[in-house]
């Protein structure tokens, strides 16, 4: 069992709630790793065809755990387990909805980055106050922010370590949902459910393919999207998608 | 916890705040900015609390900034004005406004510059008939702050909100009950009976969904209609779970008078 996480399932929903509570949920090594656990367990179960992930009413994440990294020197951190668990938590291949209440700053900011669709209470607030220590993000912060909020807001942000407010994080593009805080994770359920009703292979590749949409050239991802459409062509689910959509009656897909 | 420039009480659910400098017409200095601080805390945190009822001792409201406590002789050093704001006002009107509570402001006399401009952040205002208000910023050359310039168009409009701020002339109780900028006016001598015969009111009444309905009405005054019928929604889902509204309806189809918790 997780000593750091909650995991709760709402039939085809995994609900993972990170429980730290006595730290704002700063991200622990153990934390990090945890939860890379438990989205590979996610990955390779069938029945689970979403992801949302939470914390708590007064915080997503709060950061990374500071008594840890104070110990890390240069070498240290060249050998930082971390890095291999944030690269097992971008990998998970199914949608990731993150319900952010509260504070998302440092490593919290960049771990709700890694959802596909962040839904944020009124009272959330999204930032990266790593250069009040004199450190900067390291886990995406100055990667995934730029591309969310756009290169203004992304510096403005990195370099005054100030926070923004939930409907300056929806303006800008970072999230994409405000709702009273007590509805957050609630609605991320819904989105969640919304999806997990879909093809589950249809849904994937799209994932993927919006992801690409980040890294390649036009041209390629174009050519990834094209690759990706042809290959839905071959599934049992597409077929069935149409013929329910011919036949007015709701599509029945099972993943194949 | 002993006060010298308010009076502070919580009875029965209604929290009863007075400002108490009545020789400087209520003016604010630091001590009683930090003292309604204070009370404000108590009435957010207590959970005695359901509703607030804002008033003034002596012949006027309140004169808004004592300005004697700031420092702006010939010559002494420019006091950022932004900074007093940022420390006492702003956190002062959005406390008033976010307070999960209604919250009654009684105006018992004239009401000037920040004072003129605090009763607009509370949710009912009543004034006293010989009650005024006065925008008197822009004769010192300032701007209305404590929210003035965000509150005085949506009351009344462009137009009458242009001449209150540009003019900084005196507008009578009465006609600010016509322009729609306060509630209700009342006789001077029944201003206080009345004030607290509404707090008394509201005092029994469902306190979550009263907060909730102040919460979608000023959410209403930025969001475009579609975002406002999602909220709706949003908040309709948390006030159908609150005990009142069982209560609400156990009582409504018991045909008895409802004894609501508040939550």
């Amino acid at each position: 069992m997780p000593q750091t996480l909650a995991v709760q399932s709402h039939q085809a929903v995994c609900l993972i709630t990170l429980q730290r509570p006595q730290a704002l949920n700063a991200l622990s090594t153990e934390l990090l790793a945890e939860l890379a656990n438990e989205l590979e367990r996610c990955n390779h179960d069938d029945t689970i065809r979403a992801v949302v992930l939470t914390g708590s009413r007064k915080a997503f994440a709060a950061g990374a755990d500071l008594n840890e990294m104070a110990e890390r020197d240069l070498v240290g951190m060249l050998n930082d387990p971390r890095q291999a668990h944030w690269q097992r938590i971008t990998g998970f291949a199914k949608p990731l909805i993150a319900a952010v209440n509260g504070y998302a700053l440092g490593g919290g900011c960049e771990l709700a980055m890694h959802a596909d669709i962040l839904i944020a209470g009124e009272d959330a607030q999204f930032g990266q106050p790593e250069i009040n220590l004199g450190i900067m993000p390291g886990a995406g912060g100055t990667q995934r922010l730029l591309r969310a909020v756009g290169k203004s807001l992304a510096m403005q942000m990195v370099l005054s370590g100030e926070p923004i407010s939930a409907r300056r994080a929806m303006e800008a593009g970072l999230v994409s949902e405000i709702t009273p805080p007590e509805l957050t994770v609630e609605r991320a359920l819904q989105i969640a459910s919304t999806i997990a009703n879909k093809a589950p292979l249809a849904v994937r590749l799209a994932k993927e393919a919006l992801l690409k949409a980040q890294d390649l050239d036009l041209a390629s991802g174009l050519r990834f999207e094209r690759n990706a459409f042809t290959l839905l062509a071959g599934t049992a689910d597409r077929n069935e998608g149409i013929r329910a959509f011919q036949e007015k009656r709701p599509a029945r897909f099972n993943g194949q | 916890m002993t006060f010298e420039h308010i009076l502070f009480s919580i009875e029965d659910g209604v929290a009863r705040l007075s400002l108490n400098r009545p020789e400087q017409l209520n003016s604010f200095n630091t001590q009683m900015h930090e003292e309604v601080r204070q009370a404000l805390k108590t009435v957010r945190q207590s959970g005695e609390a359901r509703v607030l009822l804002l008033t003034a001792e002596g012949r006027g409201f309140c004169a808004g900034q004592d300005l004697g406590d700031r420092n702006v002789a010939p010559g002494a050093a420019v006091p950022d004005l932004g900074e007093s704001i940022e420390r006492f006002y702003n956190p002062l009107i959005r406390t008033l406004r976010e307070l999960p509570m209604p919250v009654i402001c009684a105006v018992n006399g004239v009401a000037a510059g920040a004072g003129a401009n605090i009763p607009l952040a509370c949710d009912l205002v009543l004034a006293a008939r010989s009650a005024s208000f006065i925008q008197a910023f822009c004769k010192i050359g300032l701007i209305p702050d404590s929210a003035g310039t965000w509150a005085l168009p949506r009351l009344v409009g462009m137009a009458r909100a242009k001449a209150l701020a540009l003019l900084g002339d005196r507008l009578s109780a009465e006609q600010a009950v016509e322009w729609g900028l306060i509630y209700r006016c009342v006789d001077d001598a029944d201003l206080r009976d009345e004030a607290l015969k509404l707090a008394r009111h509201l005092a029994t009444q469902p306190t979550y969904g009263l907060a909730l309905i102040k919460r979608s009405l000023h959410a209403s005054l930025d969001n475009t209609f579609e975002q406002q019928l999602t909220l709706e929604r949003d908040l309709q889902r948390l006030a159908g779970r609150s005990e009142d509204y069982r209560e609400g309806v156990s009582a409504f189809m018991a045909k008895r008078t409802p004894v609501f918790k508040g939550c």
